[in-house]
């Protein structure tokens, strides 16, 4: 079976267009196939800057033969549809057949279509290849654009070769014919050399001193180049982006070695290699020191696409522009230093943050406040002295903030994040955006700032994505997750910015999971409201007219009277609380319709729903499973993220074990009776589920929400009966007076009834003193013990009862026990 | 680092009997190399102009270059350039930074199958052997969007250092190139220094025959450093700019297109003027920027306009 050769010669091709070129080149060579129903054997597919080539094996010589038939209209139909189905058909009337349908003569066509060479295939196919081809740019050239319908190409596309074996499949495309004869390395080889078949094309265009296999000729630069920098006694800094780039360069890729100026190692090696590596495709090298760190030597690696006369000369030539380079650089550097990151962060009010929001100066201030709060409510606290934590290198270190008091870290984290902008206006960040921070960690320490300061400032960028380092430095913690509340309290404002689809602006789901990151990373203990709002009320925009807002959301609930002075002052006149604690006969909530009085309250719910959205599909992707993500979510009333997680680990050990499997069980079989009884509206819930119960009523609304139950928010004391919610032993005394128990059964319950109500009693405090610990593995066991009762009571015991107090009790008994799983989680959404 | 502004020796002339066939060495004279450029293009069939005799910022301003980018007919020109670029002055302190420097154009229209190999037979006339030097094609876009123009292209590497921007014009004024140019611009002071071997440009030898780059120009640069960055009355500038605005429009509402296109190149270099007098603000530059885009576009396309007519005529079936 022949094999094919199709080569398509222009001239330089982008490096980085290469591979989705050979890409493109591969699916549109399949879809000619497939349209034909030729299966093709292998397909190589390479390419070089000046060529791409696509190799397809064992092809049919010709298609096969197919002959079709078509039902058309009964003989007799008017000569219109019998016309307009020869048309269709592509046949001529007398072609047409008689067959006998169902006892009805009717017209039918028969459509032999013959087996087609695969030599006149390809002929067709090359063209549509060439034509439809898509560029992420592409251009026309010649005298044939004189006309804009010219053929397009990412540059002038100066030969093809299209062999069937030996043969030349003839094309001729916009004056461009197809042959054998194509041409080797630009200046090793000027001759055109004639390809025999497409076996001998890899071969005859190597002796051409064409590496075509660009697999190869990357495999070359890392070799090579690592090579060369072990000659010269060094090891190479990897860059497989650098080995790719080079080869999609080069078509006879060869290393060399050169040194720059000593001097230069005074610039810091972020800027070195980023010089090199960016503006010129350099590779750098490193020296082995005594102390294990690698630092960096003054060499560099360029791949030359040619075997030069003298290598000295193609090396001396890329030294001194690399030298030049360098120079740039080493002025930025020391002009940079010229003045202090305070005196460069006066610039920030010059570049514009946000449209609506102002500078950048203005989010460094509001930052900085963010940062001190973070520090002052003691969400972050100094590290413990002699506790070794992780820095961002991944060392362990004793961090240097270790025993430090509270208003010197507030004061240190204010500090840095006054500054971790400040290299945003630096000559050197200008000229390469990727060192921001780098470079402010560096101009922090040559200043002489606190080591601190200097490490935020470098590292407050971080964590950038899943898989980056997460800072644990208390201070650089402090600046980061300020500057990322920020940003999404920012981006959250005005309405309608969230992120949609794959449009994110403000990189807000980045800030998010950099967020939950943090928390999670360094056991952050802090209500995500609160941060939030804290972050929102650092915008002027929200603080200027909160209380505005806040005033005219109330009265204006309480003129549509919905809302009672004594609810205005419990719930402290939050928006946000009254807003979702309102309930009008109906059920409806109140309808308000003025943007300006709903987008506080809408921004905070939004945010909200937007972080808790990032945490679940985190969770889903660390392969936590969805329904137990679900089963956490649903009770609402949680916004401390670390123990959200503890919860939903818990609740993931525990499901997989026979308990919790068996427990699952008999909470379904109680859920699904109380269900069939109607039971719900009868069930007393305690307040921990009232929480829970509000999820259920608005759905998207708070559904997704961190926390759902807001009345907590802002507890104004005593005054707020459920403000006591959730603290164990109200929950009991609560139970007390609504839940039957042994005492005031008015039948003697049967043993196994009364083995249950015996062991609800004692698994209820269990489970609520140890979810209070927040020992969740604990809350589990306890319900684990519930396992062999509830068992045993559906053995046993009839719910439905003829006796109507017993069957009443019975199925309170059940609620009781649906109501303290579900303290846990709710077992309603696990699945199995 | 550069030469003393007096020559040690005085300068002497040949007379024409001691040359009667010059023998050029574009390795060891600036002039040389670019006369070596001119027989070049020359033989290739290149009308060679003399720069335009006005302040700008690229030789891609040259009329020879915009206009005659646009309209069906063939049209290949060479020419040296020199180019303004105020912001760039550095007091002829720096080695290879100038206010004033020399580009070299070629414009190809259109554009031949073999202007790569072209191209490279240039290189090879000025002295850079391809087999001892690493030539390169790097992928380098340009687009000016005062010209309402872009094309495709590379950035040309000698051992790693840029040499040539080659652009294939796509669009000019806002209109479809049919057909395409080719655009070389050669970066002769950089090239020079290079085929000199020298680390300064203030050391190149200018006529090779020790006439040095520095003593042509040094004390312009520091002058004219001086004035781009500290003297150049604002006020005046700021007038000059509106007048040259002004007088744009005139040209372009009495159907003078080329004279409205050189008043555009006029507003463009004032603007860089105060750009590098500091005296335009993050917010006004993006302002000014689009005054002066809004002349040149109107310029090119009024002209493209007018020619029109007249290129439909000569060519049946185009049409702008």
């Amino acid at each position: 079976m022949p094999d094919f050769l199709l080569e398509l010669r222009s001239e330089e091709i982008p490096a980085r267009m290469q591979a989705g070129a050979r890409g493109e080149l591969e699916k549109l060579f399949r879809r000619e196939l497939e349209a034909a129903n030729v299966t093709p054997g292998d397909i190589a597919v390479w390419s070089t800057p000046r060529r791409l080539a696509l190799i397809a094996r064992d092809l049919p010589v010709a298609t096969e033969a197919t002959r079709e038939e078509a039902k058309g209209p009964p003989v007799g139909a008017p000569d219109k549809a019998v016309d307009g189905f020869c048309r269709k058909n592509n046949v001529a009337r007398e072609d047409l057949e008689k067959r006998d349908v169902k006892g009805r003569d009717t017209w039918f066509a028969v459509i032999e279509k013959p087996g087609q060479q695969v030599a006149d295939l390809l002929a067709a196919a090359i063209p549509a290849i060439i034509r439809d081809f898509s560029w992420p740019k592409s251009m026309r050239w010649g005298e044939g654009s004189i006309s804009s319908e010219s053929l397009r190409w990412v540059r002038p596309l100066s030969g093809i070769v299209a062999l069937l074996d030996g043969e030349v499949v003839p094309v001729v495309l916009d004056g461009l014919a197809s042959g054998r004869e194509t041409y080797g390395h630009r200046f090793h080889s000027a001759r055109p050399i004639a390809i025999d078949n497409p076996d001998d094309y890899a071969t005859k265009l190597r002796e051409a001193s064409v590496i075509v296999d660009h697999e190869e000729r990357a495999d070359r630069i890392r070799t090579g180049a690592k090579e060369a920098a072990q000659a010269a006694g060094l090891a190479l800094v990897e860059d497989e982006g650098l080995a790719i780039e080079n080869a999609g360069l080069t078509e006879w890729p060869v290393p060399l070695l050169g040194r720059f100026d000593e001097d230069f190692l005074d610039v810091p090696p972020e800027v070195i290699q980023l010089t090199a590596r960016v503006n010129q495709k350099y590779f750098v090298c490193e020296d082995a020191a005594n102390d294990g760190e690698n630092r960096l030597a003054n060499a560099f690696v360029c791949t030359a696409n040619i075997a030069p006369a003298n290598p000295d000369v193609v090396v001396d030539g890329n030294r001194k522009v690399l030298a030049a380079r360098l120079s740039d650089a080493r002025f930025f550097w020391e002009l940079d230093q010229k003045k202090t990151l305070e005196q460069h962060a006066e610039g920030l009010e010059r570049i514009t943050f946000h449209e609506k929001l102002g500078t950048v100066a203005d989010k460094v201030d509001r930052v900085a406040k963010l940062a001190r709060w973070l520090v002052e409510s003691d969400v972050i606290v100094p590290a413990k002295t002699g506790t070794a934590v992780g820095g961002s290198s991944g060392q362990q270190q004793i961090p240097a903030s270790a025993g430090m008091t509270k208003k010197h870290l507030a004061d240190l984290a204010e500090q840095a994040a006054r500054l971790c902008k400040a290299d945003l206006v630096t000559e050197m960040v200008g000229e390469f955006p990727e060192l921001q921070g780098v470079m402010g960690g560096y101009y922090a320490e040559k200043e002489g700032l606190p080591q601190e300061v200097a490490d935020a400032i470098r590292d407050h960028y971080k964590p950038v994505g899943q898989g980056d380092d997460v800072p644990t430095a208390p201070v650089t913690v402090a600046v980061s997750l300020a500057d990322k509340l920020d940003t999404l309290a920012a981006g959250f404002f005005p309405l309608d910015q969230a992120p949609t689809g794959s449009k994110d602006p403000f990189a807000l789901r980045r800030a998010s999971i950099a967020v939950l990151m943090l928390l999670e990373r360094n056991n952050l203990r802090v209500g995500v409201y609160d941060a939030v709002k804290h972050a929102m009320m650092g915008l002027s925009v929200w603080k200027d007219n909160y209380r505005f807002l806040t005033a005219r959301v109330s009265s204006r609930l309480k003129d549509m009277a919905v809302v009672t002075p004594d609810q205005i002052g419990r719930y402290g006149g939050e928006p946000l609380v009254l807003m979702r604690n309102m309930k009008v006969a109906d059920g409806e909530r109140p309808q308000i319709t003025d943007a300006k009085l709903l987008s506080l309250p809408q921004t905070q719910g939004n945010l909200l729903d937007f972080l808790a959205d990032r945490l679940k599909v985190q969770q889903r992707e660390a392969g936590v499973r969805h329904d137990l993500i679900d089963a956490v979510f649903a009770l609402g009333g949680e916004d401390d993220l670390v123990r959200l997680l503890a919860r939903v680990k818990a609740l993931q050990s525990f499901v997989e074990t026979e308990d919790g499997e068996n427990l699952l069980a008999g909470y379904k079989r109680a859920a699904n009776i109380l269900k069939k009884e109607g039971w719900d509206a009868a069930s007393s819930v305690t307040p921990a589920q009232a929480g829970a119960q509000n999820v259920e009523d608005q759905p998207g609304q708070l559904g997704s929400r961190l926390r759902g139950n807001d009345d907590e928010l802002e507890q104004t004391g005593e005054e707020d009966p459920l403000a006591l919610a959730g603290k164990p032993e109200f929950d009991a005394a609560i139970r007390e007076t609504g839940h039957p128990d042994g005492k005031s059964l008015s039948y003697s319950p049967e043993p196994a009834e009364k083995a249950l109500i015996d062991a609800l009693a004692k698994a209820e405090p269990t489970a609520a003193q140890a979810i209070e610990n927040e020992d969740f593995a604990a809350a589990m066991a306890a319900l684990a013990s519930l396992r062999a009762p509830i068992d045993a009571f559906f053995e046993d015991v009839t719910v439905n009862d003829e006796n109507p107090q017993k069957r009443e009790a019975r199925l309170d008994l059940l609620a009781r026990f649906r109501d303290a799983v579900h303290r846990v989680a709710d077992f309603s959404r696990i699945e199995g | 680092m550069a030469r003393a502004m007096t020559p040690a020796t005085p300068p002497t002339l040949n007379r024409a009997s001691d040359t009667a066939t010059p023998r050029r060495d574009p390795t060891r004279s600036f002039q040389d190399m670019i006369l070596t450029l001119h027989d070049f293009w020359a033989a290739a069939g290149c009308v060679i102009l003399q720069p335009y005799d006005m302040r700008m910022g690229a030789g891609t301003f040259h009329t020879a270059t915009t206009l005659r980018a646009l309209g069906p007919e063939p049209w290949n020109a060479a020419f040296v350039q020199p180019c303004r670029r105020p912001t760039d002055g550095r007091y002829g302190e720096n080695p290879n930074r100038l206010q004033h420097y020399y580009q070299y154009q070629v414009i190809l229209k259109p554009s031949p199958g073999d202007i790569q190999e072209l191209y490279l037979g240039s290189l090879r006339a000025i002295g850079i052997d391809p087999l001892r030097h690493d030539i390169r094609f790097v992928e380098d876009d340009w687009e000016s969007p005062t010209l309402g123009a872009w094309g495709l292209g590379w950035e040309v590497w000698c051992d790693g250092m840029e040499v040539t921007q080659f652009t294939y014009f796509q669009q000019m004024g806002g209109f479809d190139c049919k057909p395409v140019a080719g655009e070389l611009t050669y970066g002769l002071e950089r090239l020079a220094m290079y085929i000199q071997g020298v680390d300064s440009v203030y050391d190149l030898d200018f006529n090779g025959r020790g006439v040095s780059y520095g003593e042509v120009f040094l004390e312009n640069e520091r002058q004219m450093s001086k004035w781009n960055f500290e003297v150049a009355d604002t006020d005046g500038l700021f007038d000059l700019f509106a007048k040259a605005e002004a007088e744009c429009r005139n040209a372009l509402d009495s159907d003078v297109p080329i004279a409205a296109y050189e008043q555009a190149i006029d507003a463009s270099h004032i603007f860089n003027l105060l750009q590098a007098r500091g005296v335009i603000s993050v917010q006004e530059r993006a302002s000014y920027m689009g005054r002066v885009r809004d002349l040149a576009r109107s310029s090119c396309e009024k002209y493209a306009e007018m020619m029109a007519p007249e290129w439909e005529a000569k060519f049946p079936g185009w049409t702008l």
